[in-house]
């Protein structure tokens, strides 16, 4: 019983329980295992799995973004309409880009400069930016005129589709930025202790300025990809997108009460997140349930998170 | 030798300091040699926690200056203070529990090239320095996998690796072992022979003997003394600096009458105390706990206190036994608990006095829970006189108080209960000074004179010895001995206490 704890509760528990999750249901769900099913499955999660990168580092500093699912939405939404009425699809990404990182830079100057709750700020413009897609396209979708635009998503690279690609490389590339440079080892800093980080002279409200634009400019790359795979730019794109990419985080151990992360951890929980919706799909179970589903993964994962810091934390005399 | 004209390294020259009605500081000057550990002594509240604020930038003084090496300095901020190689170690740690301690020694000048850590470097530099300075920690681990002395060690390393030429320390023994506080002091040892200025601010005089040089005195925010030499003065003389009063015996320990057994415990165990223990209390005494860290006397009080579940065993008040499971049921039937770190367990930060002390109490003021503002506040000030809490105010935010008045407001929001039967304090005196103790001790016997008993623990073997009725001696999760007042003797104790390394190879 307590092997089976200190295992579950370890750094490697996740990857444990995940493996045996992914063997169970490869076992017995029929079509999981299957090229197609699985090219599917990861297909499902690249809005998660992208969004959740730099999710990681806005909790690892002991932040929170609930802006990502109307900032996904509000960048795809520019890139189309921007690619339609200039006819250059790459003036369109451009302004996407600059768009999204615009959005969480307002996020990072609001929250670290003037020192307001992140959870507040971040709902605030989450409800602003969801405006903007909506007052932008009245409402209605936004056809993409230049099929070209397309291509983004529906390009294979290697029969692998390029969104998935695009997730892979930024596991990679924000993997390396946690573990190896100085900026993600200052996220971490200032996520575990704030106060000691700025007497070390970390400069805590430009690094706090620079994770949220990143989140910002990371949710473009997603709302692009989104856009271009349901070929128009939706208002309403990727609405809760926030709680599943939090759940996905927290899942693969980042700890809400900042200074804890793994970049493994992340793309395992992406991927618990993706395999369950996905069996559900294949086992067609209605839709309804899945939200029920959902939201106890969500509570198993920030129980999961409490024991362990629990286990990691208290252990005074 | 230390002969001729040394020139003084660090200097405060005149410094004042006040803050909205009480002067912290008024025209303070002392000097400190290179090379020197220098105690900083006085009771809480004489102004030594806003000296050592001001010398690490945190504040500024109204008036006066600090020299360092002659120059006078005007740093505006900590971090100014950083640059001017002053670093001040506080009792909360500044690390980052997540990192490892090489990344937290590196941290704000990470080696790195266009960004990327050079983890090599990192690990290496930090390896040489800390065998360079004798400390014996593994640059790779994480500092949250450390024990708390390790934990002051990599902070002390910290300072060491930003070329701090006057290292500040508050207090920070006060929660290591004495073994834990034996390297501490090695080491403390070590950076004086590199001529690094050591500022030490202890309430214990062994402490100040075995380590000072010099040795300043505040009393009321004014110098009370300043020793060249710590070996040519003596405790008393300390002593009386620091209160500014004769105090021939600060335990006060008098004989009480002793009435029938109040507290019964018979075969308890738990988790983390697997063992079951059994002793009694009576009305009227005081029974103290000792033991080295980890030998289980918190874990036996919150076993007692019904704050862990019981996995055996029985507690009795008054030959009731209480509900095994939960604090409520232990408050219900008289027991209290005082614990041991005030600051997580104890006070409520950011409310007042006055709600501190009713925050339990209050619910008998109204059988549907209406608060009674008038019973509240006479309770306050009721407990306020009684316990001489020092403040201007019941609606004083708790956190601005000291740790011994924080500590008495404490023992008043139990004291205010109806019909408290048991009190079990944990480290009754952690980070108090020697006046305010013996306030403690005092409030303490009048508790046992009017039928309490009372549990203390406590880690300081004089303070066990000063006060206890009785003594039980844990060690290793067990009960290693029991020993009347009239037989009490520290070697004995001691012994007791240590855990036996020889045994389990004989037996």
């Amino acid at each position: 019983m307590n092997a089976m704890k200190k295992i579950l509760l370890g750094e490697q528990g996740l990857v444990v329980i995940f493996a045996l999750a992914f063997a169970i249901v490869s076992i017995f769900v029929p079509n999981f295992l299957t090229e197609r099913n699985m090219l599917g499955l990861l297909q499902s999660v690249v809005t998660i799995g992208i969004v959740a990168c730099t999710m990681m580092f806005c909790l690892a500093s002991r932040d929170f973004d609930l802006s990502v699912g109307s900032t996904v939405a509000f960048s795809g939404m520019i890139a189309v309409m921007v690619s339609n009425a200039s006819g250059s699809i790459l003036l369109g990404l451009v302004a996407a880009l600059l768009a999204g990182s615009a959005v969480g830079f307002v996020n990072g100057v609001i929250i670290a400069k003037f020192r307001i709750n992140a959870l507040i700020t971040t709902l605030a413009t989450m409800q602003i930016v969801r405006g903007f897609a909506l007052i932008a396209s009245d409402g209605r979708a936004v056809g993409i005129n230049d099929p070209s635009f397309y291509q983004l998503a529906l390009s294979r690279i290697l029969t692998i589709p390029a969104p998935i690609w695009v997730m892979v490389l930024l596991f990679l590339v924000f993997g390396f930025i946690l573990n190896r440079t100085v900026f993600g080892k200052n996220t971490l800093a200032i996520g575990g202790n704030p106060e000691a980080s700025r007497l070390a002279g970390v400069n805590v409200v430009r690094m706090r300025i620079w994770i949220f634009a990143l989140q910002g400019l990371v949710c473009a790359v997603a709302g692009i990809l989104l856009a271009s795979r349901i070929t128009s730019g939706q208002p309403n794109a990727a609405t809760g997108l926030e709680l599943s990419v939090i759940s996905a985080c927290v899942l693969g151990g980042v700890s809400l009460a900042g200074g804890r992360a793994a970049m493994t951890g992340v793309i395992v929980g992406v991927l618990i997140m993706g395999i369950a919706e996905n069996v559900m799909n294949l086992l067609n179970i209605q839709a309804f349930y899945q939200y029920v589903v959902r939201g106890f993964i969500l509570l198993i994962a920030v129980l999961l998170d409490n024991m362990r810091s629990s286990a990691a934390g208290r252990g005074r005399a | 030798m230390r002969d001729g004209a040394v020139m003084a390294f660090l200097e405060f020259r005149s410094i004042s300091k006040g803050y909205p009605g009480v002067q912290a500081l008024s025209d303070i000057s002392f000097s400190v040699e290179k090379g020197a550990v220098h105690g900083l002594m006085g009771e809480n509240g004489a102004g030594k926690s806003t000296l050592i604020r001001i010398l690490s930038g945190d504040q500024s003084a109204d008036a006066g200056s600090i020299l360092i090496d002659g120059a006078e300095q005007n740093y505006r901020s900590v971090r100014d203070a950083f640059d001017a190689g002053v670093i001040v170690i506080h009792q909360e740690l500044q690390l980052v529990p997540e990192l490892t301690v090489a990344e937290n020694l590196w941290l704000g000048r990470f080696p790195a090239r266009a960004g990327v850590i050079d983890g090599r470097t990192l690990v290496e530099t930090v390896r040489s320095r800390l065998t360079d300075i004798g400390i014996d920690v593994d640059p790779g681990a994480k500092v949250s996998s450390l024990s708390i002395g390790a934990r002051q060690m990599v902070e002390i390393a910290k300072a060491v690796m930003l070329d701090a030429r006057i290292i500040a320390l508050d207090e920070p023994t006060s929660s290591l072992s004495s073994r834990e506080s034996e390297i501490l002091f090695s080491l403390i040892d070590r950076l004086r022979s590199r001529g690094t200025v050591i500022l030490y601010v202890s309430h214990r005089l062994d402490e100040i003997f075995r380590l000072c040089d010099s040795l300043t005195v505040l009393r009321d925010g004014k110098l009370a003394a300043h020793h060249q030499k710590v070996a040519d003065t003596t405790r008393e003389q300390i002593i009386t600096e620091m209160v500014g009063r004769e105090i021939s015996n600060i335990w006060g320990w008098r004989e009480r009458p002793l009435g029938a057994v109040r507290l019964e415990v018979r075969g308890m165990s738990g988790t983390r105390l697997p063992v079951p223990i059994s002793f009694s209390v009576r009305q009227g005494e005081i029974l103290g706990f000792f033991g080295l860290i980890g030998a289980g006397r918190s874990e036996m009080a919150r076993l007692v206190y019904g704050a862990d579940r019981r996995h055996t065993g029985t507690v009795a008040i008054d030959g009731v036994t209480t509900a095994p499971g939960n604090p409520k049921a232990a408050i219900t039937a008289g027991m209290v608990l005082c614990p041991e770190d005030r600051k997580f367990d104890g006070i409520i930060q950011g409310r007042s006095i006055e709600e501190n002390i009713t925050i339990s109490s209050r619910r008998h003021f109204s059988p549907i829970g209406m608060l009674n503002p008038k019973r509240e506040a006479d309770l306050a000030d009721q407990f306020i006189a009684k316990l001489r809490v020092r403040t201007p105010s019941r609606r004083q935010d708790i956190i601005n108080l000291s740790g011994g008045n924080q500590q008495k407001v404490i023992l008043g929001r139990w004291l205010s209960e109806q019909g408290v039967k048991v009190l079990v304090i944990d480290e009754p005196t952690r980070g108090i000074d020697v006046g305010a103790k013996s306030e403690i001790y005092d409030i303490l016997y009048e508790l046992a004179a009017g039928g309490m008993a009372i549990i203390v623990i406590s880690s300081e073997l004089p303070e066990v010895m000063g006060i206890s009725d009785r003594i039980m001696v844990m060690c290793q999760g067990r009960i290693a001995a029991e020993i009347a007042r009239g037989e009490f003797d520290e070697r004995r104790i001691l012994t007791a206490a240590l855990p036996d390394k020889n045994a389990a190879g004989t037996i």
